[in-house]
């Protein structure tokens, strides 16, 4: 829900009427969606993605690859939209390296003539797009935040403190997406088609040699609904359970600032900001975070702010609803305890 | 093992801790009189290149040469570099209005790789001005050479190179045959401070200046910019006294 008072904002000021018509006749509009998965599921960025590629109208393919891509093209041929699922099945798929799927992409636009390659703006997305953009000699619009028109895209700049509007003047578009700001798309009655993709001279320039993946029972931090974040104030690790604690109680996804991750707090991956993740929750609860332009980047959009920080000046409190002045090592155990209640 | 020469891409943006402002046309955002540094991302890129030649030796890294394209005011960033340990730069230079898109970035870069034959070429995963995260991975595109991007950690052994990237939910590694593009996240290294003797004796070292039409590349925009705006700005908040008054309000707000 957050997500559309995200895009109303932006859109009042932003579309013209007029352009509604455009959609009507969206025809001639082919897109590729480069569909991101793991362990038989989708990633949730995809469906927001998904999204945005319906919102550019006309036709939609689905690229999906990897060594036994079956049950998730299986998965995506229903949701809404999507006249055609791509298959590339290849070992060499299998790890997301730009270097084998670059040429995928670029290979099928050329065989299948798309208007627009659209990717999630997540790691495995920003990897590979700009490459296929190369390949095609055509610009990348990175973490489009709103579609106005097939030609023009809204997305943020300055760590989000300004927004471009910006026309493409290429004959193909390549996207990344911002999934906060487009809603997760949904299952409906649909059965797309199913087809092998074009062939593609697969020469693997680098290997996959392994991965170091932490495992969670708390939701996905892109798509919570509730964030916690924890930032310098907190210390240590071992503080920073404090934070944990709390998002337990609520339910909530664990975030964290660029100070606290570098601090070895916690993971990297939790970093919200400009350079990590961005979310846009129905809660976000900064704990110890004074809010730097980089953090803020990343939180600025979510639908309640919530702040606990000792230092009354703190930036954080100048784009929080409700601020609480006060000790963190005191109150964040008390709130813990209150909501566990 | 391969002797490396490195290659570093050195963007000048407006400081990280400037707050911008949106010119007053809404067409951009103001730059002039405004502090300007070496894009972050970038600096992390300098060091990485320092740090290796001061784990490998110095006879294993023949040359760090630092890359620049912008106006005539980006030579501060690239003396910041050669301050940093970089051994010469190259500018090639842009009118003061010209604006290169990461696709233009990369072509340019792509026709100095061609002239100075670096085996390993670091740019930063982003500006943090357009927030593109685009120039590496198209470089590595026009170049077909492999790319690893969002690099915490990189080694060389022999002629191969292992990078441990930043990925959504953790980290991954991969390892490729040189010649290879980096691009650094933030946890590749933290950069060191310029001293001032170091500052002046990168007055000394040598610039390379280009200009655009130097090279046979078109840079005519594929993107026009028909707005810049400020975004929507949040109502300002309200202190609470207490724990149990944070939980009424956040419980009355339907956040809870």
């Amino acid at each position: 829900m957050f997500v559309k008072i995200v895009r109303k904002s932006v859109i009042s000021t932003l579309r013209p009427t007029f352009l509604f018509r455009r959609y009507a006749t969206g025809q001639d509009i082919s897109t590729l969606l480069l569909v991101e998965h793991r362990d038989n599921a989708i990633a949730s960025s995809t469906l927001n993605a998904l999204t945005a590629a319906n919102k550019l109208g006309g036709s939609i393919t689905a690229l999906v690859s990897g060594e036994n891509p079956d049950p998730v093209a299986e998965k995506i041929s229903k949701y809404g939209g999507i006249s055609k699922v791509l298959l590339a099945k290849d070992k060499l798929y299998e790890h997301g390296l730009a270097e084998v799927y670059a040429p995928l992409l670029a290979n099928a636009q050329k065989k299948l003539n798309f208007t627009h390659l659209v990717a999630s703006h997540s790691a495995f997305g920003k990897n590979i797009m700009p490459r296929v953009a190369a390949l095609l000699d055509v610009a990348q619009i990175s973490d489009v935040i709103d579609i106005e028109s097939p030609e023009i895209f809204i997305r943020p700049i300055y760590a989000g403190n300004a927004i471009a509007k910006v026309k493409s003047k290429d004959p193909i578009k390549v996207i990344t997406i911002r999934g906060t700001s487009f809603p997760p798309a949904e299952v409906d009655e649909n059965k797309a088609i199913t087809e092998s993709a074009p062939d593609t001279d697969k020469i693997p320039l680098s290997e996959w040699v392994s991965e170091e993946l932490s495992k969670s029972d708390r939701p996905e931090l892109e798509t919570a609904t509730k964030v916690v974040s924890g930032g310098r104030a907190l210390k240590s690790k071992e503080n920073f359970k404090l934070v944990y604690n709390l998002a337990d109680a609520l339910g909530a996804a664990v975030g964290a600032s660029r100070a606290a991750v570098d601090s070895g707090y916690c993971d990297n991956y939790l970093q919200v900001g400009q350079t990590g993740k961005v979310v846009a929750p129905e809660l976000y609860l900064a704990v110890g975070i004074s809010g730097a332009i980089q953090h803020i980047a990343g939180m600025k959009d979510s639908k309640v702010i919530a702040a606990i920080n000792n230092d009354p000046d703190a930036p954080i409190f100048q784009i929080a609803d409700y601020g609480l002045v006060a000790d963190l090592f005191k109150v964040v155990p008390e709130l813990t305890d209150k909501l566990k209640k | 093992m391969t002797v490396l020469k490195i290659l570093v891409g050195c963007k000048r943006v407006i400081d990280f801790a400037v707050k911008i402002r949106v010119n007053s046309a809404r067409t951009a955002v103001e730059t002039a009189d405004i502090k300007h540094s070496l894009n972050p991302f970038d600096e992390i890129g300098v060091q990485e290149a320092i740090n290796l030649r001061e784990v490998l030796g110095k006879d294993k890294v023949s040359e760090i040469i630092a890359l620049t394209c912008g106006p005539s005011k980006s030579q501060e960033q690239l003396r910041t570099a050669l301050a940093m340990g970089a051994d010469r730069a190259i500018h090639v230079e842009t009118s003061k209005d010209q604006t290169l898109e990461p696709l233009n970035v990369a072509k340019i870069f792509k026709a100095i790789i061609e002239k100075e034959n670096p085996n390993l070429v670091i740019l930063g995963k982003q500006a943090i001005d357009d927030d593109s995260n685009q120039t590496g991975q198209m470089l590595a595109g026009l170049l077909n050479w492999p790319q690893a991007t969002f690099a915490s950690k990189v080694e060389i052994d022999k002629d191969s190179i292992t990078v441990t990237r930043e990925v959504d939910g953790g980290l991954e590694t991969i390892r490729s045959k040189l010649p290879a593009i980096v691009t650094t996240d933030l946890r590749l290294n933290e950069p060191k401070f310029v001293t001032l003797p170091n500052i002046m004796k990168a007055r000394k070292k040598p610039l390379t200046k280009f200009s655009l039409q130097d090279f046979d590349i078109d840079v005519t925009p594929r993107l026009e910019t028909i707005s810049v705006t400020e975004p929507t700005t949040r109502k300002s908040g309200t202190k609470v006294d207490s724990v149990d008054d944070l939980i009424s309000k956040l419980k009355s707000a339907g956040a809870l």
